[in-house]
């Protein structure tokens, strides 16, 4: 039940695969936004710091998901899957995790150049390894502005994907995803 | 004939106005800031700083009109004590230092007033914009320093109009204006 088995997705997996896209879709958002907050918006403090509060717990979700990957594989590739299908899932798969964990290295490297923690939520706080490099913070702004567009085109891809195997293709791979039984 | 060719020579070499000393600005012992200082929402004041920058002065104290100075910052160096607030005010939110790395200023005349002050005018190139400005300045002092050299000392401070060099972003109504404060030590070349 909590487990994956080799036909299909137990809750952990598939708690985790939908929160983790409401928050990474969450944050894009928000990060898109809160870059041209004017200066009197009431959001322009709240905003960055729900913003890298949430980003936080996602890296801490990720390290769990990719631990949890380890403890109980993923189903396999429905068999009516080409082997190309199977072989781009694989990529895109991979390129979202790679992206998030860019994401994560570069957000925190905008934030802590100067020494200063991450709090999250002012529960605890992600302590600064200080300025690693020359123009840390607008190197790692313009990676992770360019990254987070790359990921969420990406993973626009990778849902459409998805919803094409459910409208066209009519198998099980979105069904799957929610925990259906082949 | 001969000595008076000689009279009228070194006549001419002492009518010749003393050659005002030139000096390099001690950045190389940070003796020298370029602050600004700018109202945070009217409550209070934000202060920052331009790490990098060089320049030269001439200057001889009887002939003040005649002094000059050059000064040129770097706008990547800003640093107000906070990377995220200075990754914004590099951006073009503010001072664009990717099209805009240099500002300069180089100094057009001057006007004594009592004393030591003077109102120094001068060109200022700032976030690609250049306007005439007037800086306020005092000179604080001058003579040896205990390893050889000879210094002398000024300070000066202009209020910048943010519009003015095309930065419009909004701060508030407190925060349109941000004043600049230089403080200069020349060391004698």
């Amino acid at each position: 039940m909590l487990k994956n088995n080799s036909s299909q997705y137990g809750l952990v997996s598939v708690l985790m695969h939908w929160l983790m896209a409401l928050a990474i879709f969450a944050l894009f958002a928000v990060g898109f936004w809160m870059v041209d907050l004017n200066y009197y918006s009431e959001w322009y403090r709240t905003a960055p710091y729900w913003h890298k509060s949430v980003g936080i717990l996602l890296a801490a979700a990720l390290l769990l998901r990719l631990i949890w990957r380890r403890i109980s594989p993923p189903p396999l590739p429905l068999a009516t899957h080409h082997s190309w299908e199977k072989k781009l899932a694989r990529v895109v798969q991979f390129c979202l995790y790679l992206g998030l964990i860019i994401l994560f290295i570069s957000g925190y490297l905008i934030s802590t150049e100067d020494g200063r923690a991450i709090s999250v939520f002012d529960w605890f706080d992600v302590p600064s390894a200080g300025a690693l490099f020359a123009n840390q913070a607008d190197i790692a702004g313009v990676i992770h502005q360019y990254t987070a567009y790359s990921l969420i085109t990406l993973a626009v891809l990778h849902g459409l994907a998805a919803l094409k195997h459910h409208v066209i293709d009519k198998d099980h791979t979105l069904k799957r995803m929610f925990g259906h039984k082949p | 004939m001969k000595k008076l060719l000689l009279a009228a020579s070194i006549t001419a070499m002492m009518a010749i106005p003393a050659q005002a000393a030139d000096y390099v600005i001690d950045t190389q012992g940070a003796h020298a800031f370029v602050q600004f200082k700018i109202s945070h929402l009217g409550y209070s004041w934000l202060h920052g700083r331009f790490n990098t920058f060089a320049g030269d002065f001439s200057y001889d104290a009887d002939k003040l009109t005649d002094a000059k100075i050059k000064l040129t910052i770097d706008t990547t160096s800003i640093d107000s004590n906070h990377a995220e607030r200075d990754k914004h005010l590099r951006s073009a939110d503010f001072l664009n230092v990717s099209k805009h790395p240099k500002a300069n200023f180089v100094s057009t005349k001057i006007v004594p007033k009592t004393g030591n002050e003077f109102d120094l005018y001068g060109i200022l190139t700032l976030n690609g914009v250049t306007k005439e400005v007037v800086i306020a300045a005092e000179k604080l002092g001058e003579g040896n320093d205990p390893w050889g050299g000879y210094r002398a000392g000024f300070a000066g401070t202009t209020t910048l109009t943010l519009k003015d060099f095309a930065i419009n972003t909004d701060l508030g109504p407190a925060s349109t204006t941000v004043q600049l404060d230089l403080v200069v030590e020349g060391i004698r070349k």
